[in-house]
């Protein structure tokens, strides 16, 4: 590697000395940030600039130059309904819009607390003295590592109708059963299990809990372990000082562990709300959203308005992400305050 | 097994194993299992038979029933066992089914067929670990319809490679700048750099694409490199390591006559090199495993990476699940085993940038 | 042949001025050290010299011609940082032969001053480590080698043995002067402990406040400080600085009352000492005679006295509590309560400063 990459580096020295010749030290540092400069350039602030000027256009041409300007026409779409509330009182650009907004939220609502309070049990007991403490937490973070395709192939794989989670759940009941038909006394022996369609049953809450679920097993790990940094950063005298004191445990956690983790914890919260707003790739794969709308998010919305559906409606698709980014400017901006106040306290 | 469940299992203080301990390993062995289970089982059931597959055997080892081929026949055909009137149980060679029975032989006398029960039949099994599942997609041609592993690998490595060298290259560049240099406007320039963390990817997804089409990169690798390959993320943990690189080595190398691009890349770079790893790391997870935006830049399954090729794969080829489940498991087996090696850094590097 | 010239040379930070225009000439293979209380500007000074900081207004010559454009990689200098600042993921050989790689030198040019500089320092055992696994003076001496294989015009030091301990910063002390005596370069060195200014240099740069005080061999700024500070500075314990008046003049002597009492004689005082005008007498620990209470020219009431064996320290007050301090050689009896006079006139190494701090004294005050 570094026979690669040096020569390479050391071919690049005769014209940067000619043109540290030309500007001076100082001004070389304009040069080194060029490269980076350029690419946010092109491809953060430009976009986002188009982004509002697209969602005030229409047709579905991808120069931006012959794209009729129509208004608020796209946000009238998304926003001309009787409640959005209802997402069937708005027209059909706003149902999609409506309807993906709503599962995101529900979504969000749902699996953030629930990821950070499991996340924050797996710390709390990774946190103390525990043999093999590396080994568990890598264990915890490795789904991190996965692939969204990856991981939705995997559960796909154990929730099928004919998959193993099914299957183990009809054994488990029928060894239930089979325990209980040994017991001296008469009991009641439960029903045979029928499968469950867990991600294709339209007409229960399992394809929801699913992408929970899954959604929470791949980003556990990664909370996890800053959450994990915040307990050790605590220091241990507090706790021998608790100690002494003869505090238990429970008051510990509420006065020690928790106050001094709520920074930390706070920017877990909001970080894990902005991740969970742009939630898409692990649930396309696994459910494509389905079944009917049930767990069809809005990034997902957002993609198919812009790239699947015929004719591509990029000026709604426009219109909904400048919605949707006011919603992680506000988010982002709450975790920046948030990471500089912990920084600087 | 018994002195790693010890180890696993001893607490700081030997001999005091309270029921929090208890309470705290049972979670942990819990979580463990809710974890490794559904992988160990993804990695089981790419080793099995099309067909047990299809019938979706519940069994952790991969079963497939033993065929024979009869002698006077070409077509294989599979053995079941039968239990006779005196109990024994004997193999037999299934030759045809016929209405509730089915026909069999007894494969050393193929010529003497008789019908017996089908319900009173079981298939004779063996294990057996089908490597051509991973063979076939990937060594012998490899096309399966439109799936073409190999391709995807080689642009899934092109795209992981080189768009990592870059984002090492520009985001260090820029990092040696804002933490090595005084110069006007370094702070309105650190602001830009916050900045994009309000715009991620997903948020300017159409304009995005609008761009990168009018730059002619649709549809080509280039597309998928270019526009993240700078990383207010990488920029940032960049910068905060070069701070602690003290300026009197960058004073020295002047007095050294060496030129700033040197001190860049013989003294800055070097030193860098921890930070320079975590990044690295970073980069290849996120490249490696991209999904959206590679889903939204490539349209030809030529240019498909890994994730793509794979989900396209899943979504089209319901009676292929073996090739799907052996493509899985080699998806993930690069970055397991980046894990494997490098997870004390990995681990340590996340929680002290507090990022991904 | 390297001289160096500084002409009015200043320094700003956008509003603050931290050098305010100094003059001072370096003549070849001269050993010139600043010293000043942190804060002066001597470490700014010589970094402006070596090219790492600019120089807002003045000029700067090296041999005569002007380099304030000049890089620092440019003026043929080399330098000795107080943290050594040795690359620590080169070995102590790639350390030594970097800078001259840097400027081209030819192989064997590059390995014959690397093996020269490493004999020289006594590095040959440890030229292919890394500095990490070297001791403090073996880091000390690799940074010095770095700046010996460049073959500069002149040495930069900047305070390069503030981080050793006391024992080491000693036998540092006497190589670097060593090396002068052998390489003859001119070396600009900065530090701001006295003893060091005192030992090594040819001549001293005293430097307040970004403003040069006085520049003078190290015996005269001792024995004929140019101010009170130059004169306080210079010297430990500081000098004892009495506040005064001019009673009467008698040709060059001057007859003083001090304001805590008691009445002292100066010769070869200058004409601006007019009788009725107000001075601070000044004379040093070391010069400060004990006699019988009421003998001397005023009286101490002595709060503490320190004996090193070798020699003694006095600690005392007069008058209203003005705080003196006498050194004397060997032991005393003298304890803390007691009152003992001052014998000061008989001493011709006492001082005089008029209001603005100037000395009122002509020539060398020889101790």
């Amino acid at each position: 590697m570094r026979w690669i990459v040096l020569p390479l580096l050391a071919a690049l020295d005769p014209p940067m000395r000619a043109i540290q010749r030309r500007i001076g030290i100082e001004r070389l540092a304009y040069v080194f940030l060029l490269p980076t400069m350029v690419i946010f350039g092109i491809f953060s602030f430009l976009p986002t600039a188009l982004n509002v000027w697209i969602s005030f256009t229409g047709g579905s041409s991808t120069l931006v130059s012959t794209r009729p300007f129509v208004g608020l026409d796209n946000y009238a779409q998304l926003l001309a309904c009787e409640s959005i509330f209802v997402p069937k009182s708005c027209p059909v650009a706003g149902f999609g819009f409506w309807t993906g907004m709503w599962n995101t939220l529900a979504f969000a609502l749902v699996q953030v607390p629930a990821m950070v309070v499991v996340a924050l049990a797996t710390a709390i007991v990774l946190n103390r003295k525990i043999r093999a403490r590396g080994f568990w937490r890598a264990l915890f973070f490795y789904p991190v590592m996965l692939s969204p395709v990856v991981i939705a192939v995997i559960w796909d794989w154990v929730l099928k109708r004919r998959g193993i989670l099914n299957a183990l759940l009809a054994d488990a009941t029928n060894a239930y059963n089979a325990v209980l038909a040994w017991l001296p006394f008469q009991a009641e022996p439960v029903a045979a299990f029928q499968p469950v369609n867990w991600l294709g049953d339209a007409n229960s809450a399992w394809p929801f809990f699913w992408v929970v679920f899954v959604y929470s097993w791949s980003h556990l790990g990664f909370f996890m372990l800053i959450l994990l940094a915040g307990l050790q950063a605590i220091p241990k005298d507090l706790y021998e000082a608790a100690e002494m004191d003869g505090t238990p445990p429970w008051r510990v956690f509420a006065r020690i562990t928790l106050p001094l983790l709520m920074p930390t914890l706070l920017v877990v919260l909001v970080l894990s709300l902005i991740r969970a707003f742009q939630v898409f790739d692990e649930v396309y794969v696994l459910t494509g959203g389905g079944p009917g709308t049930a767990t069809r998010m809005v990034i997902q919305q957002i993609y198919e308005t812009a790239f699947v559906s015929e004719p591509k409606l990029f000026g709604v698709a426009a219109a909904s992400s400048v919605l949707l980014a006011g919603i992680i400017l506000v988010l982002t901006l709450v975790q920046l305050a948030l990471s500089r106040k912990q920084a600087g306290g | 097994m018994a002195a790693v469940l010890r180890f696993l299992t001893r607490t700081r203080e030997p001999g005091r194993l309270g029921w929090t301990d208890i309470l705290a390993y049972s979670y942990l062995v819990l979580g463990v299992v809710l974890i490794l289970a559904p992988v160990l089982w993804l990695f089981v059931s790419s080793f099995k038979s099309q067909r047990a597959l299809i019938e979706s055997d519940p069994r952790f080892l991969p079963y497939e029933q033993v065929m024979v081929t009869l002698p006077g026949s070409t077509r294989p055909v599979g053995l079941v066992e039968w239990k006779d009137k005196d109990g024994t149980t004997r193999i037999l060679a299934q030759i045809r089914p016929s209405g509730t029975d089915v026909i069999v032989a007894d494969p050393a006398k193929p010529g003497e067929t008789f019908a017996v029960p089908r319900r009173e039949t079981k298939p004779h099994e063996r294990v057996h670990v089908r490597v051509e599942n991973y063979t076939e997609p990937t060594l012998e041609g490899g096309r399966m319809g439109t799936f073409y592993f190999p391709r995807y690998f080689a642009n899934s490595a092109v795209v992981t490679i080189v768009a990592t060298l870059i984002t090492l290259t520009i985001s260090s560049m820029a990092a040696f700048a804002l933490s090595k240099y005084r110069f006007r406007g370094r702070d309105t320039f650190m602001f830009l750099i916050v900045a994009t963390l309000l715009m991620p990817a997903t948020v300017i997804l159409v304009p995005l694409f609008v761009v990168v089409k009018n730059f002619g990169m649709l549809d080509s690798l280039w597309g998928v490199i270019i526009p993240g390959a700078a990383t207010p993320t990488g920029v940032f943990l960049l910068r905060q390591y070069m701070l602690t690189i003290p300026d009197e080595l960058i004073e020295a190398a002047r007095m050294d006559s060496a030129s700033e691009w040197k001190i860049y890349y013989r003294i800055v770079l070097p030193l860098a090199l921890p930070a320079l790893a975590v990044l690295a790391i970073l980069s290849i997870i996120w490249r490696w495993n991209d999904f959206l935006w590679p889903l939204v830049v490539l349209s030809h399954s030529e240019n498909f990476t890994l994730q793509l090729g794979l989900s396209s794969f899943k979504g089209e080829m319901n009676d292929a699940t073996h090739y799907l489940l052996a493509m899985t498991v080699l998806t993930l087996l690069p970055v397991s085993f980046v894990f494997a090696f490098l997870q004390k850094y990995i681990t340590t590097g996340i929680a002290n940038t507090g990022m991904k | 042949m390297a001289t160096l010239d500084l002409v009015g040379v200043r320094k700003s930070f956008g509003a603050t001025d931290v050098i305010h225009g100094i003059d001072l000439s370096v003549v070849h293979g001269e050993f010139c050290v600043f010293v000043g209380p942190s804060g002066c500007g001597k470490s700014t000074l010589l970094r402006m010299i070596a090219g790492l900081e600019s120089v807002s207004a003045g000029e700067l010559r090296i041999d005569g011609a002007r380099v304030n454009e000049l890089g620092a990689s440019e003026r043929g200098l080399a330098m000795v940082f107080q943290s050594y600042a040795l690359y620590p993921h080169m070995s102590v050989r790639q350390n030594l032969s970097f800078g001259l790689e840097n400027i081209r030198v030819a192989r064997e040019e590059i390995d014959r001053r690397v093996a020269e500089a490493a004999r020289m320092l006594r590095l040959e055992p440890y030229l292919d480590r890394r500095p990490g696994a070297l001791s403090g003076g073996q880091r000390q001496r690799v940074a010095i080698g770095r700046a010996v294989v460049r073959e500069p015009k002149i040495f930069l030091f900047d305070e390069p043995l503030s981080n050793l301990d006391a024992e080491l910063r000693v036998r540092m002390r006497a190589e670097l002067g060593a090396l002068h005596d052998r390489l003859g370069n001119t070396m600009i060195y900065v530090t701001h402990d006295q003893v060091e200014a005192m030992t090594l240099a040819d001549r001293i740069a005293v430097l307040r406040d970004g403003r040069c005080e006085q520049f003078d061999r190290p015996l005269e700024l001792y024995n004929a400080p140019a101010n009170m500070f130059v004169a306080g500075f210079i010297g430990s314990p500081r000098m004892n600085f009495m506040p005064a008046k001019v009673a009467a003049r008698d040709g060059a002597a001057a007859t003083l009352t001090l304001a805590a009492g008691g009445r002292v004689r100066v010769e070869a005082v200058t004409g601006s000492a007019a009788e009725g005008a107000d001075v601070t007498f000044g004379v040093r620990p070391e010069h400060v005679k004990l006699v019988e209470a009421g003998a001397g020219d005023a009286d101490m009431h002595v709060n503490l006295t320190e004996q090193l064996g070798g020699e003694s320290y006095v600690y005392g007050t007069i008058g209203d509590g003005h705080e003196v301090t006498a050194r004397l050689p060997g032991q005393t009896r003298v304890r803390g309560g007691e009152t003992v006079g001052m014998a000061l006139s008989k001493s011709t190494a006492t001082y005089l400063f008029g209001k603005d701090g100037r000395a009122l004294k002509r020539g060398a005050a020889n101790a």
